[in-house]
């Protein structure tokens, strides 16, 4: 199949058909590896157990950026090429997006009332994720409020390109700006500061997640796609007895 | 440190995992169903997108050259 044929969505429908049931699976099989791994994984030195809430958060916080860079290029696809599962894809991710985002917070104040003694402070790097989730919860707004798809399409469209300068303040706002948030230290010039007993759980972890996105995504696309065609038969159906 | 320490934050944050990814499949799941009986219903009714009816036209007429 070449690729040009999934900007169909009767083939996307078939593809993700067959696609769902193996993503599924592999999912499981990474969630049973990357807990196996968690419950082995030693207490840190200086966190403790609550290392392991770390395997959750992480993850978390790459997804729901890497969820809104998604957004972003379907955005483009939107806005200049028309294309015709761009918006489907926006429309999909939004909601996956804003939970995995929403997860992150939670895990991170859960995370940070026993290593700093508190919930929740207005540090840059806190701020910008909480700005990225009320980016998401505004889409899903437009997309709850505005009753023309193609118009909702666009002005989802605009809100997301520019709601993407937040991905690089959320990357670099420990470096910008003198954080309580600890800097990087997975992907970062000069390796990983994280030992190789911590980091192999959360690279699983992190697999585990993304494999899990994908099979939501394909399946949230899906429902979409249905739910549009529900749609047109509903106007015809209208148009007709009218 | 004790490693039974702060326990509770960590069964709380997993739980909430758990709680999150249960609630976005069973939500994908059930929105899959629901797309689908009301497409089933209302093709039982009669009604097929254009693109359908074209293609079933096409393949009645393709029948009937045959």
């Amino acid at each position: 199949m070449r690729i040009t044929e999934l900007a169909n969505p009767s083939q996307f429908l078939r593809l993700a058909d067959r696609a769902i049931p193996w993503l599924a699976a592999a999912t499981a099989l990474l969630f049973a590896a990357a807990l196996y791994r968690a419950v082995l994984a030693p207490d840190d030195y200086q966190q403790g157990a609550t290392v392991k809430i770390m395997f959750l958060h992480v993850p978390s916080a790459w997804l729901g950026m890497l969820c809104w860079g998604l957004m972003t290029v379907a955005a483009l696809g939107t806005l200049v090429w028309r294309h015709p599962l761009a918006d489907v894809t926006a429309k999909a991710a939004a909601p996956l997006g804003a939970t995995f985002t929403l997860l992150c917070l939670v895990t991170g104040s859960l995370w940070g009332r026993p290593e700093w003694g508190t919930y929740w402070v207005w540090d840059a790097r806190l701020t910008s994720e909480l700005i990225l989730f009320l980016l998401y919860l505004a889409v899903l707004a437009i997309w709850r409020t505005v009753e023309d798809p193609s118009r909702a399409a666009r002005a989802v469209a605009i809100l997301t390109i520019v709601g993407a300068i937040d991905l690089p303040i959320i990357k670099f706002s420990v470096d910008w700006w003198n954080t309580l948030h600890q800097g990087a230290s997975v992907f970062r010039v000069g390796g990983s500061t994280i030992h190789s007993a911590i980091l192999m759980p959360l690279m699983v972890m992190a697999a585990a997640f993304t494999v899990l996105f994908v099979t939501l995504l394909l399946a949230a696309m899906r429902n979409e796609i249905l739910r549009r065609r529900v749609r047109t038969l509903r106007l015809l159906q209208a148009s007709a007895t009218g | 440190m004790d490693a039974t320490a702060h326990i509770g934050f960590v069964a709380a944050s997993y739980a909430a995992g758990i709680v999150v990814v249960a609630a976005l499949i069973a939500w994908v799941a059930l929105d899959y169903r629901i797309q689908r009986r009301i497409l089933s219903e209302l093709e039982t009714q009669g009604l097929t997108r254009r693109s359908a009816a074209t293609r079933e036209s096409a393949a009645q007429a393709a029948r009937e050259d045959a």
